[in-house]
This record gives C-alpha cells, sequence and structure tokens, in this order.
C-alpha cells in the first residue's frame, strides 16, 4: 500500500523501532535559543555529556532580544542572563550562533529557511511550539521542551510514537485581498484548537499549491495552533526555486541528487490518511480572531458572536470570559473594534513578503492618530533587504516604527508589551490572555488587515481605504 | 526522576477549558535559567484576582489539577510543567491535553492524566461540595478513584513503565549508541551541515 507524505519522511528517519516502544528518530536539525535551553545544557553539563552533533545544530538569539538599542548591552538584566547564558553555553560546547547584532540573527523560524538549512524530506525539531513553520518545505518538523532539547543534544535522536496522519485539502483559489493567514485563522475557528491533536497534517490541494513558500510557511506556522503534532507540505517547483542558491542549499550534483529525491516526497494516490478535512478557498474573506483563542475567530465582515450562539456548555463560558476579557459586545461589528496598536511582524507574517504587502498597502497613507504601527522584521536579513527596497521609508513615512529583528511584541519578552486593555491587531500566531503583555487584548489577523487597521484606526481590509494619493 | 507508582491529595478545581501556557506561565517568568523557582509565575495572571479559586483558603495545599478540556495548549515552554511541579501538583486531570504539554509531563514527571469529561464534572461537584475530598490517581492500576468514583484512564504502556522506574530516557537512548552511529553511516552526502571542516 501507498505511503504518505508524512510517513515517508518519517520511515527515512527510524533509527530503531521496537513493539512497544515509541520509534527512535533521528533529528536533521536542531535550531535553539535562549530560553528553551539553558536548563537542557545545564543538564549535559550535571552528567558530564557532550553535543553529539554540532554541526546539526544552529542557535539563535530572538525570544527576548530589544528591538531597539540593540548594539547597546540588554538592559532587562534577566533577559541579558538568558541571552549571556546562551553564549556561554554555544562556546562551550561548540554550537554555531547568531548572536544579536550578527547580520544572521532574527527569529530561528525565519533564519532556517533564509540560510537554505531547511530543505524537504528532514526532521527539525526546536524547543519552540512554531518550529511547525519548517513543514512547509516538507520537512517533519515541530515544537519540543527541554527535557526533549537536551535529549536532541545528547543523542540527535528523540524518542516518538508515530502520530496518525491528516489531510487539509483546501481546494480552489484564495480570492484577491484573501491571504494564507485567513485561511488558516478560517481553519482554525473550523477545527478548534484542539482539532489537530495527535496528527501531523498535510495540506494540499490547489490553494496550497498557489500559496508561495511564504505562504506556506504561514500555513504550517499556525498549525500547533489547532494541536496538530506538525504541519507540512509536499515540496515542488516554487520549493526547489526558493531552496536554489541559498547559503546552505546543496550544489552541483549534490543539488541534483536532492532534487530528485526531494521529487519523491509526495503522498502515493493508493495512500490513505486517518482524517481529511475539506475547504473551499473561493469563499474565504478576510478573517480574525475575537476572544483569547486562536479558535475564537470570524469572518472581519461578521459581527462579535454572543455566548448564545454556542451550544457547547463549555464554549459558551469560554465566549462570556473572553467577551469579558476582550472588552468586547456581542453583536458588535468586527469592523467598529477600534485598535491602539497594529503589530506587523513574528514567525507567522515578518518575512520579505509581508512586509512588501504591507508597505504596497501603507504607502501614501497616514497611521491613525491614536494607534500605533509598530513593523519588526523575522530577521536581519529580512530588514536589510526590505530597506534595500524602500521599504522602510514607506512605514517611517506613514508614521510607523520602524524595528530591529526579533520576536518582539508577538509574545511581549522583551520590552515590546501591550499595556493592560490595550488592544491590538497583531500578524502573530497567539491571541491568549496576557500573551503580548498583561491585560493586553489581541486580535490576530493578516497582513493586509493589519495595513488597513494601522491607517483607518478600527479592524479594517484595504477594501475600506480611500485610495491613497500618492 | 522520581518514581511515580500512586498519589493521594487534595485537589484543585479549575473550571476552565483551553487553559494555555501562557494562562499556567507568561513568558515574562521564563526567563530564569535553573530548573526550579517558576511557582510564583502559575496562573500569575489570574492569583491577582483573590476570587480566584486557587486563592481561596479552603484550595491551599493541593496536589491534584482538575482542569477543563485542551489543557496545556499553544508553547512548548517546559516551564508550564515545571512551575505546576514547584507549586506543588503531581497530577493533572482533563479530558484532553495539547501533544507538547503531555510529552513534557512525561519527561519531567508530572502526571497529566485523560479522563471524560463528565468524570471531570463529577470530580469538580465533589471537590468543590467538600475541599478535603481526597483523589487517588495510581498509576499502576491506571485509575483515579474518590469515595464510590473509579474512573479508568489510558496512558501508553512506555511513558507508563518509565514513570513507574522514574528511568531517564537519554540514558536508555545511549544504550543505543550503536544503531544510532549506524544510521548516521547511511544519510546521504547533501544533507546540510550548520558547520563546515
Amino acid at each position: 500500500m501507498g505511503r504518505t507524505l508524512a510517513e515517508k519522511v518519517w520511515d527515512e528517519h527510524v533509527v530503531r523501532s521496537t513493539p512497544g516502544e515509541p520509534d527512535l528518530l533521528y533529528i536533521d536539525l536542531h535550531l535553539i535559543h535562549e530560553v528553551t535551553s539553558p536548563q537542557a545544557f545545564d543538564g549535559l553539563r550535571l552528567a558530564g555529556r557532550k553535543v553529539r552533533r554540532p554541526d546539526l545544530t544552529l542557535a539563535t538569539e530572538d525570544h527576548n532580544v530589544p528591538t531597539l538599542d540593540w548594539d547597546k548591552p540588554i538592559a532587562d538584566p534577566v533577559s541579558k542572563t538568558q541571552v549571556d547564558t546562551l553564549r556561554k553555553n554555544a562556546a562551550e560546547f561548540g554550537v554555531r550562533l547568531h548572536p544579536l547584532g550578527d547580520i544572521e540573527q532574527g527569529i530561528v523560524h525565519v533564519v532556517g529557511p533564509q540560510l537554505g538549512l531547511t530543505q524537504p524530506g528532514m526532521t527539525i525539531v526546536c524547543g519552540d511550539s512554531h518550529t511547525s513553520t519548517h513543514g512547509a518545505f516538507g520537512a517533519i518538523a515541530f515544537g519540543i521542551g527541554t527535557s526533549e532539547v537536551e535529549h536532541v543534544l545528547a543523542t540527535q535522536t528523540l524518542m516518538q510514537a508515530k502520530p496518525k496522519t491528516m489531510a487539509v485539502t483546501v481546494n480552489g483559489s484564495l480570492p484577491e485581498g484573501v491571504t494564507a493567514k485567513d485561511m488558516v485563522l478560517a481553519l482554525i475557528a473550523h477545527t478548534g484548537t484542539g482539532g489537530g491533536q495527535g496528527y501531523i497534517v498535510e495540506y494540499r490541494g490547489q490553494a496550497i499549491e498557489e500559496l508561495s513558500m511564504e505562504g506556506r510557511m504561514t500555513v504550517c506556522n499556525m498549525s500547533i495552533e489547532w494541536g496538530a503534532k506538525a504541519g507540512m507540505i509536499a515540496p515542488d517547483e516554487t520549493t526547489f526555486a526558493y531552496i536554489e542558491g541559498k547559503p546552505e542549499a546543496p550544489q552541483g550534483a549534490d543539488w541534483d541528487a536532492a532534487v530528485e529525491h526531494w521529487k519523491t516526497l509526495v503522498t502515493d494516490a493508493d495512500a490513505t490518511y486517518d482524517a481529511e478535512i475539506v475547504l473551499d478557498a473561493s469563499v474565504m474573506t478576510p478573517f480574525v480572531t475575537w476572544g483569547t483563542n486562536p479558535g475564537q475567530g470570524v469572518a472581519l465582515g461578521a459581527n462579535v458572536p454572543s455566548p448564545s450562539d454556542f451550544e457547547d456548555p463549555s464554549d459558551k463560558v469560554a465566549c462570556e470570559k473572553a467577551l469579558e476579557y476582550m472588552g468586547l459586545e456581542a453583536g458588535q461589528p468586527m469592523r467598529s473594534v477600534k485598535v491602539d496598536t497594529v503589530f506587523v511582524g513574528s514567525c507567522t507574517n515578518g518575512r520579505i513578503e509581508d512586509l512588501r504587502l504591507a508597505a504596497e498597502i501603507i504607502e501614501g497613507h497616514q497611521v491613525a492618530e491614536g494607534t500605533r504601527l509598530l513593523v519588526v522584521p523575522g530577521s536581519v536579513r529580512v530588514r536589510l533587504q526590505a530597506m534595500e527596497e524602500g521599504l522602510d521609508k514607506v512605514f517611517i513615512e506613514a508614521g510607523a516604527e520602524w524595528r530591529g529583528a526579533g520576536c518582539s511584541m508577538c509574545l511581549g519578552m522583551n520590552p515590546d508589551t501591550l499595556a493592560p486593555q490595550e488592544r491590538s491587531a497583531s500578524t502573530s500566531n497567539r491571541n491568549f490572555e496576557g500573551r503580548q503583555g498583561k491585560g493586553g487584548r489581541t486580535h490576530l489577523v493578516s497582513v493586509p488587515v493589519a495595513a488597513a487597521t494601522a491607517i483607518r484606526g478600527t479592524l479594517s481590509s484595504p477594501a475600506d481605504l480611500v485610495p491613497a494619493t500618492v | 526522576m522520581d518514581k511515580f507508582t500512586s498519589h493521594t491529595g487534595t485537589a484543585l478545581p479549575l473550571r476552565r477549558s483551553n487553559v494555555d501556557t501562557d494562562q499556567i506561565i507568561p513568558a515574562v517568568y521564563l526567563k530564569r535559567v535553573t530548573r526550579t523557582g517558576f511557582e510564583d509565575g502559575l496562573f500569575a495572571a489570574w492569583r491577582n484576582d483573590p476570587e480566584f479559586v486557587a486563592n481561596k483558603p479552603e484550595y491551599q495545599g493541593v496536589s491534584v489539577l482538575v482542569a477543563g478540556p485542551d489543557f496545556g495548549t499553544g508553547s512548548s515552554r517546559e516551564h508550564a510543567v515545571w512551575a505546576l511541579m514547584d507549586y506543588g501538583f503531581k497530577v493533572v486531570l482533563s479530558s484532553r491535553f495539547a501533544d507538547i504539554f503531555r510529552g513534557n509531563s512525561g519527561k519531567a514527571g508530572l502526571l497529566s492524566v485523560p479522563v471524560e469529561q463528565d468524570v471531570i464534572e463529577q470530580l469538580w461537584a465533589l471537590i468543590e461540595a467538600d475541599p478535603t475530598t481526597q483523589v487517588t490517581v495510581d498509576l499502576e492500576a491506571r485509575e483515579v478513584r474518590t469515595g464510590d468514583l473509579v474512573a479508568p484512564f489510558e496512558i501508553d504502556d512506555y511513558t507508563r513503565y518509565r514513570l513507574l522506574n522514574g528511568l531517564d530516557d537519554i540514558g536508555i537512548t545511549l544504550g543505543h549508541d550503536a544503531d544510532i552511529a549506524t544510521y548516521e553511516g547511511t544519510r546521504p552526502s547533501w544533507k546540510p551541515l550548520t558547520q563546515h571542516a
């Protein structure tokens, strides 16, 4: 019988398989950052163990780092300790590190693909749940905890029970102005936050094939938000074109051999999935969240739901609590929601294509009075590319803040946070209570919605804008 | 890791679904480089509210957390497990756990036990009626018990075996070093490296 993409990649990495035990899976690439690694290195040190494969390990500083004054010592002493600890650990254990100030520094899930280290058919892990991003290349990529980080450092393997597989087939084409982010937010609203639990999901169908690599990364990135173990997309010519010529991409005969193998990484015609969801892209519209988990979303053109709209008692209670926390009235149009801060960035939407799209919409407009727009590139390379294209000027002239690279306001570990009751429209991935700062209220949105919202000061799409006079 | 066979203690009824890891411990509390001391961050935002269930005097000294569905969604931070353990929890009960959280808890020695939502509802009612109710979670028998209530739970054999024996995963895997080395010999030359000789 045929195998799915996920099964093929899994099978290629099994070091040892014994009935009644999880498989021992080889890890091709281990990404590391400052927050989930210190205790893992400490564990190695206590046990007198080494990093087995420093040459399959890469570290970068992203979660904690400031996006202003990055050439000065980090002001927050606790953040500084964590970053310093990563630097000491990388030096002691021989791990390649791209620290703050380095040209390759940035969010770990932006850095891997742009270096060409993320390739089809790999197993990739990181102590960060958004590792699912790398699945866009046809890799099995998932987030792990610190105990597992230590396990991979010591052994370059992980013990993993083989997950079930699910297909998400998205037929048709996305309408103009509707993005990969809208697609995945609509999917999560459909499944709830636990709908993918226990599955490696393969996204496929015309709308997926038509996405750029950036769009595919946005979709796979948010796989974890509906509970999936991982999300992946079969590699194709779009994938190969993106990788070719990247610094760590195979070259010459190696490139040919790699591509030949990558072309086999598709689900066989006679393979079966354990579950399937089918969606129609052609009816999708800009989609935003109203609540405090990524499954609590509606079309931008809809109204804030009411607890009475839900049948399940725990959904009713969750709706009540979310409305109270978010300061929203049931029945209020989403477009009437006034926003204080717009955040464009993160491993979900902080790539060059995202910044180009934002700049295209913002050009010639001004950020609304009483609203601030924060633009945070996903990496230093993205930042420099944007500056080469003059995007920084578009943002600055519109009144936006143009920042350095990092995770920033996505999770508010650095100084970029919301104040209590401050409301954001954010291109990031989580609208949990307090995620962007204690008491902060987050609406997850696409890049076009973020840009239009910054200009109008209320949740908006580019269709709501009066054309700019450039 | 300590061995886990059975645990009996009082319980905290947390009537919330989708308790994500940002609620369990907000990111600002993740900056420690040690493995202990995370109890201050546990449910930090909710604990500001004097009415929050964990602040009530009758629920001090609890060691079993009884939560709504989809517990531990979100970030991979193992700090969420450490914060629960540092606070004193030995067991979390929910009808559904996020995968990464459940994996992390198994590694660190916190038992996360999936039971049907109607069992959770019965436990909430019992605990709220009498906060001194003792709840037993028996890993050997794979059962949750209190009074007349006996609810079986599922846990994979391997995780159960490791928890019962307090085994260290890395030690077990290093025992398969020869298999790992053999596998490494078969990896194609075009696979990427982060460092070049």
